[in-house]
């Protein structure tokens, strides 16, 4: 399971380094996004790979840590979902805003010679 | 500090935030009120930090002040950290940021809606980063302080700054993925986000991890120094920079400043710990000081437009902050402070003059710009952003005292005497040789030469800032142009820049105490055990002792 993990977070960054690098704002964003995913699932990998168990301590007394998955990945992934969602939200409008002041959809907002 | 007072750590943050969210209800028409919230928003920050500055440098009291969130105990809260240094950042940043919002006053603040609650999420997103004694809540700081800072570069809209926006809002997400990955190694090897626990726990991790961790402490380096400006990762900052609106540039001069805050924090809570553990590479931040400083240097020359030429002096001046910090001794750290200080100050002051300077040029620019984007934007008639100023004829005390200024900055900024940049190079020079004669040629010989290249580099960047000032100075003040008369100050303009010049000079007049705080700051960062037994406090853990966790309060 972490080798399958390891290789669709690097697949995943790798797309989305790629898209980044691309000149068209379009694919800048969806880049961007693809890149979260990967980092998001990276922070999640961090609490270990675990199936199955909770990550809350209940009533009864803690004999084995290792019986619980790590709350605080999963914590930090969900902030770090929300503030990425919203950042590719603004960087949408802002990627609209550029297209309507530059008629053109390329980063530098002119085309460079083909 | 007890009761009450204990909570004051936590008002630069809550303020602005509490006081931002508010200005959102009023209605963009209610100018006198905003105005008033917001100068009182920031004015309240700086009084708050001035008390904390207080308390720090009293000697009965500690030296680091702690504040657990919710009461949560350190490391399994959130802490806020009061110390020498964060106090001293939080006051250039309130400072900083009365004197844009005062600037703004006059017409800035009337280009586009929701002004001043961005600027005060702004300060909080800087007050915060510089408090919170936590990786990851420093990256939602981080994030706070960006998303607002993409919303101020955008304010008063236009072409030129929506391309700049473009790139600096790409650069800067990606910059915050690198500090998440960072955030994750760290967490994935020691199983901590607290800076004083990881500063304690790295001791403990086994040597086949440190690689790990290294590569890890790496990738987020990358992130704050692209945020501190960092050669090879700043192309987009001088462009940023000029674009953005006087007022906001002026705070955005503060932004690189938290890279290199963040990167001396830190690289001294993991270096000074188990001796021979070099964590945040010293050598990449002097080399890549060097490199800083070179690009900033030459590209001082390169413009002729005043916006830019600041944009590459905020370079230079994060530039030598890095480098003197990577070079490392006691002595230098605390002229580097006592620089970073003088040349923000001054730096603010150089991008509101340039607005001032620029006006004419951008009196063609504005004349493209479209109506407006908000529906509750009611300052159609303003958006042209030059109507109804002024035209002074001959020359008056406005375009005077915008001399004046000028030559005080360009003075102050490029480390002539008698003003404070003067005494900073001094002392970072003095620092550098001194350490230089002190240990002599040793082992590490590749470090010292970039040393005396570096202390080469220090003069020869303040020649070439001395000379674009000059030649900008002569081009707007002595040579008669068409358009030379558009310099007519107004009175909240005036004291904006009247304000920050008037700190830089106090900062000289009262150059003792000042170095005397900063030596005493840069001995309290080579000494982490105070930061970290204040924020731990009596709390001892083994790693992974779940036992402990049940009988905590």
């Amino acid at each position: 399971m972490e080798l399958l993990l390891a290789i669709g977070i690097g697949v995943v960054a790798a797309a989305g380094i790629y898209l980044i690098l691309r000149p068209r704002t379009f694919q800048v964003i969806i880049g961007l996004s693809l890149l979260t995913y990967a980092v998001n699932l990276f922070i999640v990998s961090t609490g270990r790979l675990k199936l199955g168990v909770a990550p809350l301590v209940g009533e009864a007394p803690v004999t084995d840590v290792a019986a619980y998955a790590d709350p605080v990945p999963q914590a930090l992934v969900l902030t770090s979902i929300v503030i990425s969602f919203s950042m590719t939200a603004l960087f949408l409008v802002l990627l609209l805003a550029a297209r309507g002041f530059t008629g053109t959809d390329h980063v530098d907002g002119e085309e460079g010679e083909r | 500090m007890n009761g009450l007072a204990q909570h004051v750590i936590i008002l630069p943050v809550l303020l602005p935030l509490i006081a931002g969210a508010a200005m959102l209800l009023l209605d963009e028409r209610r100018r006198t009120i905003k105005t008033r919230i917001s100068i009182g928003a920031s004015l309240a920050i700086a009084a708050s930090a001035v008390w904390l500055l207080a308390q720090v440098e009293d000697p009965l009291t500690p030296q680091a002040f702690v504040y657990h969130l919710a009461d949560w105990t350190a490391p399994f809260g959130i802490v806020l950290v009061a110390d020498r240094l964060s106090a001293l950042m939080v006051l250039v940043t309130a400072l900083l940021g009365a004197a844009g919002l005062t600037y703004s006053l006059s017409r800035w603040a009337l280009l586009g809606p929701r002004f001043h609650s961005l600027y005060l999420f702004l300060l909080m997103g800087l007050c915060g980063a510089f408090l919170t004694g936590d990786l990851f809540n420093l990256y939602v700081f981080f994030e706070v302080l960006l998303a607002s800072s993409y919303g101020l570069l955008l304010h008063a809209s236009g072409k030129r700054r929506v391309k700049a926006g473009l790139h600096y809002v790409a650069v800067n997400l990606v910059a915050s993925l690198f500090i998440l990955i960072g955030v994750a190694f760290v967490y994935a090897l020691t199983g901590t986000l607290n800076m004083a626990d990881l500063a304690v726990r790295l001791g403990d991790l086994p040597v086949e991890q440190v690689p790990l961790l290294k590569a890890g402490a790496a990738v987020m380096g990358v992130a704050f120094l692209a945020k501190a400006g960092a050669w090879p990762l700043n192309f987009w900052l001088p462009t940023t920079y000029s674009a953005a609106a006087a007022p906001v540039a002026a705070i955005f001069a503060i932004m690189t400043k938290v890279g290199v805050y963040v990167l001396l924090r830190l690289a001294t809570l993991m270096t000074a710990t188990e001796g021979s553990f070099e964590l945040f590479g010293a050598s990449w931040l002097l080399y890549g000081g060097i490199a800083t400083i070179v690009f900033g240097a030459f590209g001082v020359l390169s413009t002729r437009h005043l916006p830019r030429i600041a944009g590459y002096v905020t370079i230079v001046s994060s530039g030598t902050v890095l480098a003197v910090i990577g070079s490392g001794s006691e002595a230098v750290i605390s002229a580097a402070l006592y620089y970073l200080v003088g040349s923000t100050l001054g730096l603010g002051a150089l991008f509101l003059l340039a607005d001032q300077v620029t006006r004419g040029e951008r009196l063609e620019a504005a004349a493209q710009d479209v109506g407006p984007v908000f529906s509750d934007d009611y300052e159609t008639s303003l958006r042209n952003e030059f109507e109804g100023i002024e035209l002074a004829e001959e020359l008056p005390a406005g375009t005077a005292l915008i001399a004046g200024t000028y030559l005080l900055v360009t003075v102050l900024l490029v480390g002539l005497p008698p003003i404070s940049g003067f005494i900073a190079k001094f002392g970072i020079l003095s620092g550098l040789l001194d350490a230089w004669i002190d240990t002599g040629p040793t082992p590490m010989a590749g470090t010292q030469t970039a040393a005396w290249f570096l202390v080469g580099l220090i003069i020869v960047s303040g020649l070439t800032t001395l000379l674009a000032l000059i030649r900008t100075g002569i081009d707007v003040f002595w040579v008669r142009h068409e358009q030379a008369s558009t310099m007519a100050l107004r009175p909240s303009e005036a004291a904006a820049v009247l304000m920050l010049v008037l700190l830089a000079v106090g900062l000289s007049v009262f150059a003792g105490p000042a170095i005397g705080y900063t030596d005493a700051t840069s001995a309290y960062l080579a000494d982490p055990d105070v930061y970290i037994r204040a924020v731990l406090g009596g709390v001892e853990l083994n790693p992974g002792d779940v036992a402990g966790l049940k009988e905590l309060p």
